[in-house]
């Protein structure tokens, strides 16, 4: 290949940037000279890391930039322009170092954000105006996993020393507060208020037994509650055992597909192909989702344990960590969690003196749901546009950089220490036949007490909706909606429903991700469902034709029934629906696109979307 | 003790090229598609097989001389089991597995996708999809409402060189020139898919003209192209003239003139002029694609003296 970059060079600040992810150029390499050769090629990983180094650095990223890191990298000009393009965090064109991401979906939309928006575009402009000074502007953002403190806002500062903090819940005054703050502070205490965790303290905790208690920055008062006694029972039964445990456990993953997670371990331990790889999927980028986000920040050393344990078990020497650019938190305890591991032989070449080798590195997303899909996450971490691959062949046999590939949730990993310390058995015994163990749910929207919630599997939406203190004020019940954008509005009638996979399947329904959003009678649900078609359009990744195009004529299409303008009569709208529908689920290539018309579908047939 | 003989008397050598050592037979497959019991050889795809059966598929981002990359789905079976259809162009045959190329649901996505397609692509240069759209009764105005039109890709056409014209607005986004112009044939990568979702184009770097990209010229892209987005210069001024007309040009193969690799090239001719140059996908040197002096090398051969 030749590669074919010319224009003018990168600034010095973009160059630090880079240089601070791919290293210093080699002496004599100047100008427009490129001499990566295979070993440069061979880390193509890097791309994603570079953009981030320069869109953090610099705010945006410009040509000579992309190009400096094509050099660097010995990627063709347009392959990078093509993947710098897939991700929405990171900007093309010129633009402030300091943004203001605004959510605007549903959960927030349930909490006032159209009415923060419309302040914002009042007192700041539309969004994406430049602030007079040029030095700040706002932005509509997704779902930011922030839904408990609806309304949701996350700054994002660019410079020397970039920074990102949330602003939540968010209100016009401080959104524009925090803009004309010239020297944002972000190590104030108020930047990183924990998160609301209603039931902390309660003994019967299982995966929030030390969020709210434990210090979450300290290796020994972790180790004091109990961490790391799953590694070293680990080590004593050996992966056969282990592997056997979890299949015991009938633990299946909270990611969404709900797959046994014991025969993805199985399959991985037993591939002769190597190396084998772990992911941790940290991307949570479902609308209403955060129980990852509450898992990584209050407990991090329990998911580096638990991504231990799976290493180790299953033969890989080494896990990525791909997490969700829009929690800075929870990367920053985890990166301090890992440290800390590292430095006390818990992570490394030799864990816990066992002659075993385990490290995990994180890598960020960069603004894009789609790269929570197993497959395009490998892309996205293999500096490739996050598209989802064919399967077969499945990430168990063709992972990660084309290797055998165990890729689990952080709250399946979560639940992997419960089931080596108390056996595979008895956690079987928790829940019921066919959903077993403990659950976290999100519930967001109009609750009294929004927040995460742990119950045993078997309880119905009415007990969850009763923990978070029922309908916020007192008012009447519209809709919940079970699963996030990928799952299905149910009415006031369903509240009986028991939250297991059976239960939810029996009804029509999904689990999904275990998000529990809930609208009163006042909110306006035409719009909210509309925003979930919105959010597919946005968040498709264009590959594949149902998909691309169908959740554009699935907008277009609700766009006219929730203006009262249908072609033709309500019904001819339906039945056109219903194909487009039929034909996303069925001939899409990935579950995005397979489940694109599930939320809209349950709204528009329950009589909920005009 | 002896000196080892092997030292002092190597083996004679061959008198002939060794052949090479004979490959086993591929295992074969039983399964079934549509009712019927089918026996290929492993590792053949579903396309393979029914085009075995002279079960009619239809296909856009699939080309013999390319990686499938799956993604028009306009080809989609469904196999009996599984949850969702499945892209006939690339999975596997299995043994056991039960096809059907033409159930309900498989009528309804392949009428759907070309829907989808027909309503937001012009199409109206795309050789196979008229015949694919009667079969199955796709009707792509059905999204368009009175003063609610669908949205469409529909974008100038680029001219940026004399070669070939690039009209994504009859673009399906079928990944083929990406493929041809990357790893599957020509090593430039000059082209990728940019953006995301309904906004995703083919494009260069920062979308920068083709003379300024790293485009050689091969059109190995144009020789992919399912739809006539990617379109020779002269093709497209002929079109725009109204002067062109395919049942009146007569197709040559020849050998081209310029170098000693001897691609085959098929001449399309109109009327005394060469107007376009093909390769045929399945010529041992070239699996249809060309360089630049075999692709638009041949203005030389009508150079024609001025008339007295
Ligand atoms: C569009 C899409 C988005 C997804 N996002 C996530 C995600 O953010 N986190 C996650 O764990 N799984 C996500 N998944 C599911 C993953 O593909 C995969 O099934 C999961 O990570 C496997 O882990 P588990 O078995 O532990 O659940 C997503 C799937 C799709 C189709
Ligand atoms: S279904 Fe949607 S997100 Fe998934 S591969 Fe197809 S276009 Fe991409
Ligand atoms: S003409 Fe050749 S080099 Fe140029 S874009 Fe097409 S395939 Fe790539
Ligand atoms: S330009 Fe042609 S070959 Fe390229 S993606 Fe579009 S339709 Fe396919
Ligand atoms: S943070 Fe706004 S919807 Fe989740
Ligand atoms: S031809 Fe099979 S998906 Fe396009």
């Amino acid at each position: 290949m030749d590669l074919h970059v010319v224009g003018p060079l990168a600034s010095p600040a973009e160059r630090a940037g880079i240089e601070s992810v791919v290293g210093p150029r080699e002496p004599g390499l100047g100008g427009h000279a490129s001499r990566g050769g295979h070993a440069a090629r061979g880390r193509r990983d890097l791309l994603l890391p570079a953009l981030h180094a320069v869109q953090a650095r610099v705010g945006w990223i410009s040509q000579p930039a992309l190009n400096e890191i094509c050099r660097r990298l010995t990627i063709p000009p347009a392959e990078a322009y093509g993947v710098a393009s897939f991700y929405a965090l990171f900007s093309l064109a010129s633009r402030p170092p300091v943004v203001a991401h605004v959510c605007d979906d549903i959960a927030c939309l349930a909490r006032g954000a159209d009415q923060l928006c419309a302040d914002l575009e009042r007192t700041l402009g539309p969004a994406g105006t430049p602030s007079a000074d040029g030095r700040t502007t706002w932005l509509r953002s997704p779902c930011l996993g922030l839904c408990e403190r609806a309304p949701a806002a996350l700054v994002t500062v660019a410079g020397e020393e970039p920074r990102t903090f949330a602003i939540a819940p968010a209100t016009t005054a401080r959104v524009a507060a925090e803009l004309s703050d010239a020297a944002i502070d972000i190590s104030r205490a108020d930047r990183w208020p924990s998160a609301p965790i209603p039931q902390a303290g309660d003994p019967a905790l299982r995966l929030l037994a030390r969020v709210g208690r434990v210090d979450p920055a300290s290796l020994d008062a972790y180790r004091a509650a109990g961490g790391y006694e799953a590694l070293g029972r680990a080590f004593e039964l050996g992966p056969e055992v282990v592997i056997r445990e979890l299949l015991a456990s009938k633990l299946v993953g909270r990611g969404g597909a709900a797959f046994p997670a014991g025969r993805k371990w199985e399959a991985v331990a037993a591939a002769p192909e190597h190396p084998h790889y772990l992911v941790c999927n940290a991307d949570e980028s479902e609308p209403g989702t955060f129980k990852d986000r509450v898992l990584m920040e209050e407990d991090p050393f329990a998911i580096v344990e638990a991504m231990t344990i799976a290493g180790v078990t299953t033969g890989c020497e080494r896990g990525y960590l791909y997490l969700r650019a829009e929690y800075p938190l929870a990367a920053a305890r985890l990166t301090h969690a890992i440290a800390e591991a590292r430095a006390q032989g818990l992570l490394g070449p030799d864990v816990m003196g066992r002659g075993v080798a385990f490290d995990i590195e994180i890598r960020r997303g960069a603004g894009a749901y789609i790269c929570g899909e197993e497959t395009a996450l490998f892309n996205s971490i293999e500096g490739k546009r996050g598209e989802p691959r064919n399967k077969p062949p499945f990430p168990v046999q063709v992972g990660l950089f084309g290797k055998p590939t165990v890729v689990n949730n952080v709250e399946t990993l979560a639940n992997v220490p419960l089931i080596i310390l108390g056996g595979g058995e008895a956690y079987a015994r928790i829940g019921t036949e066919g959903s077993t163990g403990p659950k976290l749910f999100c519930l967001s929207g109009n609750v009294t007490r929004p927040g995460l919630y742990e119950v045993e599997f078997g309880a119905t939406l009415r007990q969850l909706m009763d923990l978070a203190g029922g309908v916020e004020g007192g008012r009447a019940l519209q809709a919940v909606l079970l699963g996030g954008a990928a799952g299905t509005f149910v009415g006031p009638d369903q509240l009986d429903m028991p939250l297991t996979f059976e239960g939810t399947r029996a009804a029509g329904a999904t689990l999904g991700s275990g998000v529990i959003m809930v609208f009163d009678e006042a909110i306006d649900l035409p719009a909210i469902v509309l925003r979930i078609a919105a959010f597919f359009r946005h968040e498709s990744c264009g590959q594949c034709v149902p998909c691309r195009v169908g959740t554009v004529r699935q907008e277009e299409l609700l766009r006219r029934l929730v203006a009262g303008r249908p072609n033709g009569s309500r019904a001819d709208e339906l039945r056109l629906f219903d194909e487009i529908a039929q034909a996303m689920r069925d001939a899409s290539i990935c579950g995005l696109g397979q489940t694109a018309a599930s939320a809209v579908g349950s709204a528009l047939h329950g009589g909920l979307a005009g | 003790m002896t000196a080892d003989p092997i030292w002092f008397r190597p083996a004679p050598r061959p008198t002939h090229i060794p052949a090479a050592p004979e490959r086993p037979a591929p295992a074969q497959v039983a399964f079934e598609i549509d009712g019927r019991p089918v026996t290929v050889p492993e590792g053949s795809t579903i396309l393979e097989a029914c085009r075995t059966e002279g079960i009619e598929t239809p296909t856009l981002c699939f080309l013999e001389n390319l990686t499938p990359v799956n993604v028009c789905r306009v080809c989609v079976v469904e196999l009996e089991g599984a949850r969702v259809l499945a892209p006939a162009c690339s999975r596997k045959v299995e043994a056991g597995m039960k096809v059907h190329t033409d159930s309900e649901r498989v009528r309804t996505s392949r009428k759907v996708v070309l829907e989808l397609l027909g309503s937001s692509v012009d199409l109206s240069t795309a050789p196979d999809v008229a015949g694919y759209m009667a079969r199955y009764g796709a009707d792509p105005s059905r999204f368009a409402a009175p003063g609610a039109p669908a949205a469409t890709v529909a974008q100038p056409v680029k001219i940026d060189n004399e070669l070939y014209v690039r009209d994504y607005a009859k673009c399906i986004l079928c990944y083929k020139c990406v493929e041809a112009c990357g790893a599957d044939a020509q090593n430039t990568f000059a082209i990728a898919v940019a953006g995301r979702g309904f906004e995703a184009g083919i494009s260069t770097e920062w979308n920068v003209g083709l003379p300024d990209s790293a485009c050689v010229y091969c059109g190995n892209c144009i020789g992919v192209c399912p739809t006539g987005a990617l379109m020779f210069r002269s093709e497209h001024e002929m079109r725009a003239a109204g002067t062109w007309d395919e049942a009146a040009q007569t197709r040559t193969d020849t050998i081209c003139p310029y170098c000693g690799v001897g691609c085959t090239l098929t001449l399309h001719v109109q009327e005394n002029d060469i107007v376009k140059v093909t390769s045929p996908l399945d010529a041992d040197v070239t699996n249809g694609h060309l360089c630049v002096k075999g692709r638009f090398g041949f203005a030389f051969v009508q150079e024609r003296p001025a008339p007295e």
